[in-house]
């Protein structure tokens, strides 16, 4: 079974690097881009087989170490 | 006083800062990451700066889950004194010893030089060799210290007198010019600026020493 994190700084924490992004869209001539963030996306492959189960396992692991709930929202997919 | 410095993979400050801390009088021991009880006996454990870990998924995130600092968490929650700098203070707000986070510098740029500082409290073992209001020059050398902090834990940290350091001309970005912050019970600081690199004379400037001889008299006595 797969899981896949995003981690994304959370709404109102300012994002330098999206903002970089953003700025060098609009120098190569993208229009109408507003805004940019930045986040994560982190794969992990689980023994796991119980959909349930590794959703809340992930969810553990998100909360002790691949988000920094400070400053990090994130949300868990598995497929 | 007895102090202990750890040493992580990818950690670069920890013998200047083991010389800065025998400087000011202290017996100091070097702990590698993996140990996983702290020596007995220590006033300080010191958590120095410096890449660990290579940065990998967050600054200090990765050593802030290693078996030493589950030990280091246990001795601040006794009463222990510990002292983060720049990695180091990353690394105790991984461990939520500090609150807050550091981000990546405000400009994106790793930024590596002297900076003025404020010292916004004289009232802890640490800053209690400077004045409230003094001005101070030491160096930084950092590309995720723009430090985050909600507005009701800043407002906290502003009631509470926990603000330790401030940056003259804020060059990263941080809330409230922040530089260093205080924990509740006062004994643990982390900072960005490199008071260990601020020293010795002979390297540029010595305004951090206050800092470690501060410590060692106020951990004598204790």
């Amino acid at each position: 079974m797969k899981a896949r994190v995003h981690v994304m700084l959370k709404n109102g924490v300012l994002d330098p690097q999206g903002e970089a992004v953003r700025h060098a869209l609009g120098t190569l001539g993208f229009e109408g881009v507003e805004g940019v963030r930045q986040g994560k996306v982190i794969e992990l492959d689980l023994t796991e087989t119980d959909k349930a189960k590794a959703e809340a396992s992930v969810a553990k692991m998100c909360e002790k170490l691949l988000a920094n709930t400070v400053i990090e929202s994130y949300s868990v997919e598995i497929a | 006083m007895r102090a202990a410095v750890i040493v992580f993979p990818g950690s670069n400050c920890d013998r200047d800062l083991v010389v800065a801390l025998e400087q000011a009088g202290a017996d100091v021991q070097m702990v590698w990451h993996k140990d996983k009880e702290l020596p007995a006996g220590l006033d300080l454990v010191a958590v120095p700066g410096g890449f660990s870990f290579g940065d990998y998924l967050r600054c200090g995130a990765i050593a802030a889950q290693s078996p030493i600092c589950r030990s280091v968490v246990n001795f601040a929650g006794k009463g222990g004194y510990v002292l983060g700098i720049c990695n180091g203070f990353q690394i105790l707000t991984e461990t939520g010893l500090l609150p807050g986070a550091l981000l990546r510098n405000a400009d994106l740029h790793y930024i590596c030089k002297y900076v003025p500082l404020t010292v916004q409290t004289a009232n802890s073992a640490f800053t209690r060799g400077y004045t409230k209001g003094q001005n101070i020059d030491i160096p930084i050398a950092h590309h995720d210290g723009n430090y985050n902090v909600d507005p009701e834990t800043l407002a906290r940290l502003k009631g509470d007198d926990r603000i330790a350091f401030t940056y003259g001309d804020n060059p990263n970005g941080s809330t409230a010019d922040i530089a260093g912050v205080l924990s509740e019970n006062r004994r643990v600081l982390g900072m960005m600026p490199h008071p260990e690199r601020a020293a010795d004379s002979r390297l540029g400037g010595t305004d951090g020493t206050a800092l470690f001889r501060a410590l060692a008299d106020s951990l004598v006595a204790a």
